[in-house]
């Protein structure tokens, strides 16, 4: 089974917690976590709701492996509206705060409402209270974790919290849990402080022991192991250069956008890379890298722990950031250097290091200040405006507007609502690099074309986490295909859609797909949970949840004319690489993808789909 | 032989598949909090450093159990605690210096590392090798070895 069967159900407008037995008929057709969770909020919340009103609800979701020997199984969603887009909005986060809700019985924990005052969730098993946190209230994520175990006089509390960036209304902040993961994207910690919720802090001791076949789970959970042992990609690459092993491969083949796009290289890519986080400072003498780290269950442990050198312009007066914590993965690299063209390693680690201590997103955060930059270079942004000169490769500029942005001061405060509405107010609606309104990851359609389509159907927004075909169109995995052609790429993006769903709703980390297919999650889950959990069957879930989060989007007005790339990638071709010349060729791979969808012109569901998904 | 856990806390990630094997072992569940063997975040200098009995020879948990609830296993050497003796007084937690016996709640009993009987489920779900069961006349082997490589396994000056 491993369903704990049983979900919490917080009104934070009563101040109630209550129990409810977890619909095993949904748990049976959307397995959990990201999939169950949605099923639960697209059934429950208005498609048309104010994301920041109490009536939106936000929902944090284990996966039926999530607290179990499958590697990875770790993980949670959190699932809402998002701000930031109006789409549905589903952030996976990893390290321990997830197995810990499962350790105490819980598949998930609906919020709902919004509490008069700021409150925390202390849930220890079976007992769930909702306690003040107005002492906690202006505190950040790695103030608020020791508070809550220091006032409960326990240290192995697990919390899951905002910082100031969730209570001060960025429109992409983040939740983060034990103190440097986080559910990132799309503003889900924004949604978190609107409810005036600050923590759910979590101890749990039951543990998981519901498996449906132990002996039969065991053998599947250490076969799939060797598999991750064995690939290049996660036996070797991840653990030593974390997803940072990206950004030469990336720069190289001309997809690293840079400067807000302008274009895909960038000179400086090398003194941001991975490689790079392990060469001795010229300053100090030592790397910035410190050690790897996994999240729970992950044998993998591409976690990257690094320390600033502590006479850094950033951080020499401030003993506090000198410590070891959560260093640059590829996208935060990328979005606080590439797509600013700041090239600093250091001041992009403090950046990060920031993002991770007030909760928000460095990708949103990021290019949203690429777009500043070139505003500021266009003479439409002045210093007066922005409290200092913005050009691009200022790493003052971007260590300043992280400070002001986290905390809703000065400037910070319009950076703090993303680059659409920002580039919106100033008249530049055109260069806001984003889908739906949220900003780009990392990598240049213009270069991998399959990304393209990628980002323009993303049920959240832009993003690179819903469809990688980089693996496909860079790596080579499962199977090698061109990245400058636009020929196959709706099936593919298709395929990939529908199976990181399945990897999203299970409990493990997408990262394992580098090596695993759906094959290799199979008998896991099977093991775990249900015989019927077939190859067939999980295929079609995978493509159920895909459609169900459409049809959310659908119903909240999103419409085919939301399923598009800023104008800046489909018609300024890429100046330099592999991929010179190239503009996205969206407009050649839409029409095909939604007809592979089953969906209508205007990219609605047709009937027939419904009934053959169930929905 | 007589073998020893071996713990290699630069080879840590702190991915907890020791304390679910543990558990699963002892108590067929995946569930660190009944785990004895503990892995510490000191997520300051960003060390993992798994901890559990070292199976003292001259154990202060035996000594000062009351009941003789705690014998040494002939095969393995470990400190097994026989639990029908056992009556929970936790005066063995309290001689341990160093904190690896602890009470049970929900057994009423004291639990601590048994090596498995000889083959202890944390070092076979040990993902890099932090975690191993080697001779225990040779747990200094492989800093032996790596000091060795640093003074002779270099190229000759002539």
């Amino acid at each position: 089974m491993s369903w704990a069967r049983r979900i919490l159900r917080v009104n934070l407008t009563e101040g109630t917690c209550a129990a409810e037995p977890l619909n095993m008929q949904w748990a049976r057709a959307y397995i959990g976590q990201r999939g169950l969770a949605t099923k639960y909020f697209v059934s429950e919340v208005d498609a048309k709701v104010d994301p920041l009103s109490p009536e939106n609800k936000i929902i944090f979701a284990t996966g039926p492996l999530t607290g179990t020997m499958a590697s990875t199984g770790g993980r949670y969603s959190v699932i809402t509206k998002g701000p930031l887009t109006g789409a549905i909005a589903c952030s996976n986060s990893g390290g321990y705060w997830g197995a810990e809700l499962k350790m105490a019985g819980w598949d998930m924990i609906i919020f709902e409402g919004k509490s008069p005052k700021p409150v925390y969730l202390y849930l220890e098993n079976d007992t769930a209270l909702l306690l003040d946190a107005g002492w906690l209230w202006g505190k950040s994520v790695w103030e608020t974790e020791p508070a809550l175990r220091a006032k409960h006089q326990d240290p192995q509390i697990r919390v899951s919290s905002i910082g100031r960036a969730g209570e001060t209304g960025c429109l992409y902040a983040a939740v983060v849990n034990d103190l440097h993961r986080a559910a990132g994207r799309s503003g889900v910690g924004t949604v978190m402080g609107s409810k005036n919720l600050k923590a759910i802090a979590v101890r749990g001791t039951k543990g998981v022991s519901n498996i449906r076949d132990f002996p039969e789970f065991m053998k599947a959970t250490t076969a799939a192991k060797k598999v991750l042992a064995d690939h290049p990609v996660t036996g070797q690459g991840l653990p030593k250069y974390g997803t940072q092993v990206l950004m030469n491969v990336i720069n190289e083949i001309g997809a690293l956008p840079t400067r807000n796009h302008r274009e895909v290289q960038f000179e400086g890519a090398k003194n941001i890379s991975g490689e790079a986080m392990h060469e001795p400072r010229k300053t100090d003498g030592k790397p910035n890298l410190v050690t790897n780290q996994a999240c729970f269950g992950c044998t993998i442990a591409c976690g990257r722990i690094s320390k600033l050198d502590e006479g850094h312009f950033t951080v020499k007066t401030r003993p506090e950031y000198w410590g070891a914590s959560g260093g640059l993965e590829y996208e935060a690299a990328w979005a606080l250097g590439s797509a600013n063209g700041v090239n600093d390693l250091e001041t992009l680690t403090y950046a990060n290091f920031v993002c991770n201590e007030q909760g928000m997103d460095p990708i949103s955060f990021g290019a949203t200040v690429g777009a500043v930059m070139e505003l500021f270079e266009m003479g439409v942004l002045k210093k007066e405006q922005l409290g200092i000169d913005a050009p691009f490769g200022s790493a003052q500029a971007l260590a300043h507007f992280v400070e002001v942005t986290v905390k809703g001061e000065g400037f910070g405060k319009e950076i703090a609502l993303g680059s659409k509405r920002l580039t919106a107010k100033y008249g530049h609606p055109d260069l806001s690099m984003s889908v739906k309104g949220q900003e780009f990851p990392a990598y240049d359609s213009r270069g991998i074309q399959g990304m393209g389509l990628t980002y323009a159907t993303s049920n959240r927004g832009a993003c690179h986490l819903r469809s990688y075909t980089v693996a496909s169109e860079v790596l080579g995995i499962p199977v090698k295909t061109d990245p400058l052609v636009t020929e196959g790429k709706p099936a593919l993006v298709k395929a990939f859609q529908d199976a990181t769903a399945i990897f999203d709703s299970a409990g493990i980390c997408l990262f394992t797909s580098f090596a695993w297919t759906l094959a290799d999650v199979q008998p896991q889950l099977a093991a775990a949970c249900l015989q019927e959990f077939t190859m067939d069957e999980l295929a079609l879930i995978g493509e159920r949840i895909w459609n169900l989060e459409r049809d959310f989007n659908n119903r909240a007005g999103f419409t085919s004319k939301d399923d598009n790339l800023p104008k800046r990638l489909l018609t300024e071709p890429a100046k330099t690489g592999p991929a010179k010349g190239k503009v996205s060729g969206l407009d050649k791979m839409l029409p095909e993808y939604y007809e592979l969808r089953g969906w209508d012109k205007n990219g609605q569901l047709k009937p027939e789909t419904r009934a053959r998904l169930k929905l | 032989m007589q073998k020893s856990l071996h713990i290699n806390p630069d080879k840590c990630t702190g991915c907890m598949q020791c304390e679910m094997a543990c558990s699963y072992e002892n108590y067929a569940a995946f569930n660190p909090s009944m785990s004895r063997i503990k892995v510490f975040d000191f997520h300051h200098s960003g060390k993992k450093v798994p901890y559990t009995c070292t199976q003292c020879d001259e154990a202060w948990c035996m000594r000062a159990c009351p009941v003789d609830a705690i014998k040494t296993d002939a095969a393995t050497g470990a400190k097994i605690v026989l639990e029908a003796a056992c009556v929970g007084c936790k005066v063995c937690t309290i001689a341990c210096p160093f904190g690896t016996v602890n009470y049970v709640f929900s057994t009423g009993k004291v639990q601590k590392c048994d090596l498995c009987g000889g083959a202890p489920a944390c070092a076979v779900a040990c993902p890099t090798g932090a975690i191993t069961y080697v001779d225990a006349a040779w747990t200094g082997l492989e800093r032996m070895k790596q000091w060795a490589a640093k003074t002779g396994d270099q190229p000759r000056a002539s």
